[in-house]
């Protein structure tokens, strides 16, 4: 009789089974036997067994290690504690197999042989280790060169999108920027000291490949101002070989400023919105414009505390370009006043709403702009200030 | 002293010698067929990417594995996606069905990609949670649920039929670790009753006025002279906030834990702008280890709008053509007082705010 009735029939099916990884992984470690054992538990009595972390932590570093115990240690004492490890991933989630299987050997060594690849925020998550392993565990990936990421209240770890390593819409180069503000802020990834955790995300053009304008508080979407590039020729191709490109392009423009006659795709780019539709759709015709830059939205999150927030215009347009002193200003300027003025785990959005985009603009020393918002407000009921009043 | 704050390692070490050679001089990208994307160069190189659908929990023995598939094939690179796939890069043609037929044998499926000028769609990996393997706080597993629906929408994955993209995500509680709230198809961990106050963990390990301070709805009041709290379960809406925050204030129930599903939301700028994922089905059901309510749901939402929605059109576009009545009558789906909004704190003056790249110069 198998131990594990319930888990064993997510074995089935074509899809790939975490409980089969589950199981490797606990063919040869008694803490991946017990987690195994302790979520069988938990599909039997429908709840988690996890508790809240204690503070654990390696030497010199506030983040990057999640505590975690079971509820449960004298019945499963291979996961009394089975602590994470947030360890920063290269921008892009690009691999050597020989730094894939350096992580492999440290994790064997002294973890459970778990992992996520990857976890929400991007990180490599190593799943599951006892507090007297984390030190010597940190210490051998950074002699491999891996450091920890972000976790609490903290500055979490940046992600990226392909960009241009594989991508030929990339408006800037998004691997650097992530890995240029990942190293200059450690300080601030390693030692949570703000009111909340702050995410960075950073898509290379407006299809947003990694959803940062839903998942971080700073979303750096690439975009450009000038006109999309055409070749008419690939148009007529696309044309030839059964593409109804009236139907399927000129018709879906949000903005209806593309015209095709049959031989000449023409567009109206003073009206164009930059969505990316017809440039998805005629990859080898259109490309975006020389103007490139991103735009910066403001105040990604989920739900939790007051309602989920889509990030929402800050600076329309900026150039992006190393060493990146413009962004650093603006990211620098944003925590300060949130720091002083932020109440106890209060997203920037939040704090944003109760002291109105009116502060945040002063503080960030910006202009106010149309592209800021879908409307101007329906009420008349607006602050002034001293200066203003006759 | 051990060194510290010396970062990740630069992405430059890991990139092929075709992608540092080519670097920002891509040219156009197309789908030679699911599950295979062939970029090509200003210089005329060639990459070919094969994409790979994962559970994201990998034991270390699996990744060794994925690495010798990678040495072999596409010498020793290789690429995660944002939604937890798996992607082999490799520059000889040739070599990609050996590649593709040694990974399949391994039990990882190749899928996963659009041809975006066919208009023909595949569904991606659905990116999600720790859930009951690793998190203190779900109402929900997460590895569970998502392993029991890809193996339902398994053909979704593999061949390219859908109108358009399709992302699928699940959040083990309202936390949202994995952010679904802008998903086409969400699934979200929600509990349903209020936290019971233990006083005594609550005296040990919280502290009051941030306990207090941390619901949404001031439903949590501080007792001084007991050292506690009470819950106004009137007020009460769920979320877990305080719990998060304070551990004497469990919400755990088995029989009314469950998942809310959420739809039509969007992240890319095409078309239509960004848009927030909406409840459409108030509360399933826990039941483990497959969830065939959620399945069921999933499958008739997915399914219903494959079979209604033009070409390129996501649900969230579909749904504003047709309207939300035609949608609960084709989906079958309750319509019931749980789907009207009575949270009562996103301010009124966000809903101004441009949420999108979508503007004029």
């Amino acid at each position: 009789m198998s131990e594990t009735p319930l888990l064993d029939e997510l074995e089935k099916g074509p899809w790939p089974s975490f409980v089969k990884e589950m199981k490797r992984a606990a063919e040869k470690n008694d803490m991946a036997k017990d987690a195994l054992r302790l979520l069988e538990r938990s599909y039997k009595d429908k709840i988690t067994h996890w508790k809240h972390g204690g503070l654990v932590a390696v030497v010199g570093y506030g983040a990057g290690v999640i505590g975690r115990y079971c509820d449960l240690p004298e019945e499963y004492p291979g996961v009394a504690h089975f602590h994470t490890m947030r360890v920063n991933q290269p921008s892009g989630w690009f691999y050597t197999t020989e730094a894939l299987r350096k992580i492999c050997d440290i994790w064997e060594k002294y973890g459970s042989g778990l992992t996520n690849m990857h976890g929400s925020t991007g990180d490599i998550i190593l799943l599951g280790t006892t507090t007297d392993n984390l030190q010597p565990c940190f210490d051998e990936l950074a002699e491999a060169g891996f450091d920890l990421g972000g976790s609490g209240s903290a500055f979490r770890t940046p992600s990226c999108c392909v960009g241009p390593a594989r991508c030929e819409w990339a408006c800037f180069d998004t691997l650097d920027l992530c890995y240029n503000l990942t190293m200059e802020y450690q300080m601030e990834l390693h030692r949570p000291m703000w009111p909340y955790k702050f995410k960075v995300k950073i898509s290379g053009c407006p299809n947003d490949c990694v959803a940062a304008i839903a998942r971080s508080d700073f979303a750096i979407i690439g975009t450009w101002r000038d006109e999309i590039k055409i070749d008419q020729d690939a148009v007529r191709e696309y044309a030839k070989n059964g593409m109804d490109i009236k139907s399927e392009v000129v018709d879906l423009c949000p903005t209806k400023c593309i015209e095709w006659d049959g031989n000449e795709l023409k567009i109206d780019n003073k009206n164009c919105v930059r969505c990316m539709h017809c440039i998805n759709k005629m990859p080898k015709a259109l490309r975006p414009g020389d103007d490139r830059g991103a735009t910066i939205l403001i105040g990604g999150k989920a739900p939790m505390l007051e309602g989920a927030v889509l990030g929402w215009v800050l600076v329309p347009f900026i150039k992006i370009e190393p060493p990146y002193d413009e962004i650093k200003e603006i990211l620098e300027n944003l925590w300060d006043w949130w720091d002083e003025e932020g109440k106890f785990r209060e997203r920037v959005a939040e704090l944003i709403w109760r002291k109105g985009m009116r502060e945040a603009l002063k503080v960030l020393g910006m202009k106010a702009d149309p592209r800021m918002v879908k409307e101007p407000r329906n009420n008349p009921f607006m602050f002034f200030e001293k200066e203003e009043l006759r | 002293m051990p060194k510290t704050d010396f970062g990740p390692p630069k992405y430059t070490e890991m990139l092929p010698p075709v992608i540092k050679n080519n670097y920002g001089k891509w040219k156009y990208h197309e789908t030679v067929k699911p599950g295979v994307l062939k970029h090509v160069a200003e210089s005329g190189d060639v990459l070919y990417t094969v994409r790979v659908g994962s559970p994201r929990l990998l034991s270390i023995d699996t990744i060794r594995d994925i690495c010798d598939i990678a040495d072999k094939y596409c010498d020793g690179y290789l690429r995660f996606t944002s939604r937890n796939n798996i992607e082999f890069l490799l520059t000889d043609e040739s070599k990609i069905d050996a590649l593709i037929e040694e990974v399949e044998k391994l039990g990882f499926p190749v899928g996963g990609t659009r041809d975006t000028p066919a208009g023909k769609y595949a569904l991606s990996n659905i990116v999600h949670t720790q859930g009951w393997v690793h998190c203190h706080t779900p109402a929900t597993d997460a590895s569970g649920p998502v392993k029991a629906i890809m193996d339902e929408l398994f053909e979704y994955f593999k061949e390219m039929k859908l109108p358009a993209l399709c992302r699928i995500a699940l959040a083990c509680c309202a936390n949202m670790c994995g952010a679904v709230h802008a998903s086409d198809i969400a699934i979200v961990g929600i509990h349903r009753t209020p936290p019971r106050v233990n006083d005594d963990v609550v005296r040990r390990t919280c502290e009051l006025p941030s306990t207090a301070a941390s619901c949404p709805t001031a439903a949590i009041r501080i007792k001084a002279k007991e050292k506690t709290v009470v819950v106004d379960e009137e007020k009460c809406m769920y979320c877990g906030n305080c719990y998060t925050m304070c551990p004497g204030l469990p919400l755990f129930d088995p029989e009314n834990d469950g998942v809310a599903i959420m739809i039509a939301g969007k992240v890319s700028n095409a078309r239509h702008p960004p848009v927030l994922s909406k409840v459409v089905v108030p509360w399933l059901p826990n039941n483990p280890p497959r969830w065939p309510e959620v399945v069921d749901v999933i499958k008739k939402i997915l399914e219903t709008w494959a079979a209604n929605a033009r070409k390129h059109e996501r649900i969230a576009e579909w749904i504003e053509r047709i309207g939300w009545e035609k949608f609960f009558e084709l989906t079958g789906l309750e319509f019931t007082h749980h789907l009207i909004d009575d949270y009562r704190i996103t301010p009124y003056f966000y809903s101004s705010y441009r949420t999108t790249t979508q503007f004029r110069w």
